[in-house]
């Protein structure tokens, strides 16, 4: 059995820099598994632009960025097998794999968990009507088109605002198709406001708010949706259909981490985000074992899952070559009023360095609000925003000074101001 | 006054730009006070597409960008202007592809670095 300081699983973007990270804070026995043929994972098919504002301070393709990271890996000694499916991991770290090598048990003193998410499908939601051919999730269409070169329709609804819907609007158009319509059952895009007005208002392509696919018609092809407007309880309201006549319907209905390794392990799971309890430094339930990127949370931007993967790489990193400092007093944190989860879910105090960063996601859109950090009655922390959104994580850090001594609960709450 | 919703960035900030002074409020940086005052002048984008691609055994396509922004009317022609390139391993990253796409003065260039 060969054995490692750090197996990283996952070679996209949260896997490149964890294992970068990781490197460059001492440990020498690194080994990245991906499944694809290529490192950088999701990002080589988003050839479109907007990465790396944050990360790099300019702005990059999807290509360009992950190229960025496989560059400085391939500065270091970390050791990569592609073409290299995990199909277990153990308790005690122990890595099975099957790829060219053929079938292996690898062990390591530490692992970072970097498997990104899958799409929910039609299945997920339960989409009334025939079952045609037409209908893709929109990343998998986003693979047809900017990998493997093919169109998958010409007269397209997006279902779902996702940023990856959102996206394909603008690119299938670019490549000829009509876009009729981008179709979003609650009453707020899920999308970020910028592919909003890039992607959408700038081809003329109607949004509509509060609508759902309510019929799927169609013979052997898709040939026609029906949409119907949905009340407050998000029930279709009869006489409000629309019908489109289209061929194709890209779904961008939401991401599903794809945990089922970290579950396999007996990790502690949180039903919130679908991904793993951590502590303040990426670390599960097992110790020695770290998640990040969108296996952990579905983040909006790559820059911050980059940020969250070079944490938990270093965090690897002191975990092989300082060990035992892992212990003391334990505070849980979770979601109060209009919160939907927290990362990280339990904090070390006494690892905390000079504070805690703690990321979540608003439930509704707000105006001028404050995040409320409370222990009990009492309120620990406040932060003030202008503009809330559950498209948009945010994140806030929480100086170690402020927080309570001893065992106990942290709830992260939002109040609006009153007008 | 026009409100432009600022695309520089994922912070997505509501501007305010005056039709002729161009002047900008609402911005929280200076990028964003370039592209109120653009968007309303004459709207410009970058373009990213996918080229044909020959001599790898892995992929068909490569993806590219316009090395700055074209005005906005053009992205549907230099869209259709793509069809016609193609490129062969290897590739690198910022490779022109085209000089000086539709007569714009924007290069396009190569996104991914293909070796085989």
């Amino acid at each position: 059995m060969k054995h490692y300081q750090l197996i990283v699983i996952g070679g996209g973007p949260a896997g490149l820099a964890a294992a970068i990270a990781a490197w460059n804070a001492g440990l020498r026995e690194v080994l990245i598994i991906e499944r694809d043929q290529v490192l950088g994972g999701i990002l080589n098919q988003c050839i479109h632009n907007g990465f790396g504002l944050t990360h790099f301070k300019e702005e990059l393709t999807g290509p360009e960025y992950a190229g960025r990271f496989i560059d400085q890996l391939a500065q270091t000694g970390v050791e990569v097998k592609c073409d290299t499916m995990v199909l277990q991991l153990t308790q005690d770290r122990q890595v099975i794999c099957t790829g060219p090598a053929g079938y292996e048990i690898l062990h390591a003193q530490s692992i970072v968990l970097a498997m990104g998410c899958r799409e929910r499908t039609r299945g997920a939601i339960q989409t009334p009507g025939d079952r045609p051919a037409g209908i893709y999730t929109a990343g998998t269409a986003q693979r047809y088109l900017n990998i493997e070169g093919y169109m998958v329709g010409k007269r397209v609804v997006i279902l779902g605002s996702g940023d990856i819907g959102l996206i394909m609007a603008r690119r299938m158009t670019l490549e000829g198709a009509k876009v009729l319509a981008c179709v979003e059952v609650m009453p707020h895009s899920s999308g970020l406001t910028r592919n909003i007005v890039q992607c959408l208002h700038d081809y003329d392509i109607p949004l509509y708010l509060s609508h759902t696919v309510t019929d799927i018609r169609g013979h052997g092809r898709l040939e026609q949706l029906v949409v119907s407007e949905v009340d407050a309880n998000r029930k279709p309201i009869p006489g409000t259909e629309m019908i489109f006549d289209c061929d194709t319907l890209l779904l961008s209905v939401g991401l599903l981490p794809e945990n089922e390794l970290t579950r396999m392990a007996g990790i502690e799971m949180d039903p919130r985000t679908n991904g793993a309890v951590v502590f303040e430094n990426n670390e599960t339930s097992i110790p020695g074992i770290f998640s990040c990127g969108n296996v952990l949370q579905v983040h909006d931007l790559v820059d911050f899952v980059s940020a969250e993967a070079i944490r938990a790489g270093e965090a690897a990193a002191t975990y092989v070559l300082h060990p035992g400092e892992g212990s003391g007093e334990v505070l849980t944190v979770g979601p109060g009023l209009d919160v939907s989860y927290t990362v990280p879910q339990r904090i070390r105090p006494a690892q905390a360095g000079a504070g805690v960063e703690i990321f979540f996601r608003v439930r509704r859109v707000t105006g001028s609000a404050v995040i409320l950090v409370r222990c009990g009655e009492q309120v620990v922390a406040k932060f003030r925003r202008e503009h809330m959104a559950p498209g948009e994580m945010e994140h806030i850090r929480v100086p170690k000074a402020l927080l309570p001594q001893g065992p106990a609960h942290l709830e992260v709450s939002i109040e609006e101001a009153a007008q | 006054m026009r409100e432009v919703i600022c695309i520089v960035c994922p912070r997505g900030c509501r501007l305010q730009v005056d039709e002729t002074s161009y002047a900008v409020t609402g911005n929280h940086c200076e990028r964003g006070a370039d592209y109120g005052a653009q968007e309303v002048k004459a709207p410009t984008r970058t373009l990213t597409s996918t080229v044909r691609l020959t001599g790898s055994h892995i992929l068909r396509r490569c993806p590219v960008k316009t090395n700055g922004t074209i005005p906005k009317a053009l992205m549907l022609d230099a869209a259709k202007a793509l069809d016609a390139i193609e490129v062969s391993v290897p590739v690198h990253v910022g490779q022109v592809l085209v000089e000086n796409l539709l007569g714009t003065g924007v290069a396009l260039v190569a996104t991914r670095a293909i070796n085989e």
